[in-house]
């Protein structure tokens, strides 16, 4: 597959929450508004790329047997970078997002692409990887928290475009919205797919 | 480079050397974040604080008395020597998830300035209208002694948010402790 291949193919192809359906827990419940979306998604995009950059680097370094401890180290390393650097310069985005920062160490879109692909590619291959999986998983929840704002609160980036006293489909921005705009998506993904093929 | 067989040695030497590497550059970053983090959150409070009193000339963060612990905090501010009035730094545990800190602006005289929403994890577009004028305002220039600070369920003066019902209420409780802390720790 060539390079461009590899970093295209976690937009549409094989998005890591529409197709491969990993990552699903921080996708529904941070995406109440777009920022929150691209934030949510810039920070595990950070962590996928480097992760696996260093696990490619490392990967004859690690016996087989404690793989699974040592991306998880090299994981929680990256992520608590983000969360420290989060808390120091965007001190609003990261009161937003609250504990679903650290838990970006167990999502499984990071240690499943550091265990499918890093581990058995070279370092160039996996950083394509890691930033074509992290920029689709971001685009994947920044359209999540697009729609969920545009209908539940009715702005967009904190840009309101409809009246204050306006009532606008609250259930967009509660739990159960979080499920209906992830199960229409995939279906629109789906339909996709299914056109191109 | 071969691939390292998985013995007891390799497997220790590399999980180790791993965790050298990793804990080093948490280090590093965690020395480079520490002072941007303390700055953010001084600064978080004093701009709280002038938000919601009026103009004054001292820094009312030297002039403060605790009425227990962290959260509840009444800070004095002067202006040419006289006292213009207090901020209180209050708390609810009550709030819909996790809990609500606010900045309450008193004048002399126990009538609410302002308030200012310091820290809240209410959900979007519901709870977290509370830092909207057409909520926060209401309490503008009311005194608590007269002006009962509960929701309007619950038979008190408020209006609460539509939908958030929980949220207001919290907010109210907010306000009626940092009244209490006034009176005890504000006045003098």
């Amino acid at each position: 597959m060539s390079a461009f291949k590899e970093f295209t193919k976690g937009f549409v192809k094989e998005n890591p929450l529409f197709v491969l359906v990993l990552g699903t827990c921080p996708s529904l419940a941070v995406t109440t508004s777009a920022i929150n979306g691209l934030g949510m998604g810039m920070a595990t995009t950070f962590v996928l790329t480097m992760s696996n950059i260093l696990i490619a680097m490392l990967k004859n370094f690690i016996p087989d047997k404690v793989r699974i401890p040592a991306f998880i180290v090299i994981i929680a390393t990256f992520v608590t970078i983000v969360d420290l650097v989060m808390k120091a310069f965007v001190p609003d985005l990261y009161n937003a997002l609250g504990v679903f920062i650290p838990l970006i160490v167990v999502n499984c879109i990071i240690l499943g692409r550091a265990e499918a692909f890093a581990q058995k590619n070279n370092v160039y291959t996996s950083l394509l990887d890691g930033l074509g999986m992290g920029l689709g998983f971001t685009l994947a929840i920044f359209v999540m928290g697009s729609i969920r704002e545009i209908l539940g609160n009715g702005s967009i980036f904190d840009i309101k475009f409809v009246s204050q006293e306006a009532s606008t489909i609250l259930i967009f921005i509660m739990p159960p919205g979080a499920f209906l705009t992830f199960g229409y998506l995939m279906l629109l993904m789906n339909k996709l797919k299914a056109k191109f093929n | 480079m071969q691939k390292l067989s998985s013995t007891l040695t390799n497997m220790i030497l590399s999980l180790t050397i791993i965790s050298i590497f990793m804990a080093v550059a948490l280090g590093f970053v965690y020395e480079k974040t520490k002072d941007p983090i303390a700055k953010g959150q001084q600064a978080k409070i004093t701009n709280a604080i002038a938000e919601v009193l009026p103009a004054f000339d001292n820094d009312p963060t030297k002039e403060m008395t605790r009425i227990e612990g962290e959260d509840l905090i009444v800070y004095k501010a002067t202006k040419g020597g006289e006292w213009v009035g207090s901020a209180v730094k209050t708390y609810s545990t009550k709030g819909f998830s996790g809990n609500i800190v606010l900045m309450v602006g008193f004048l002399p005289d126990g009538t609410i300035n302002n308030i200012s929403v310091v820290e809240q994890k209410e959900t979007p577009g519901l709870g977290t209208k509370m830092k909207e004028p057409k909520f926060k305002d209401q309490f503008k220039n009311k005194n608590p002694e007269s002006y009962k600070i509960t929701v309007k369920k619950d038979g008190g003066d408020v209006d609460a948010i539509t939908a958030s019902t929980i949220s207001s209420r919290a907010f109210c409780d907010a306000v009626n402790r940092a009244f209490e802390a006034f009176k005890k720790g504000g006045a003098q």
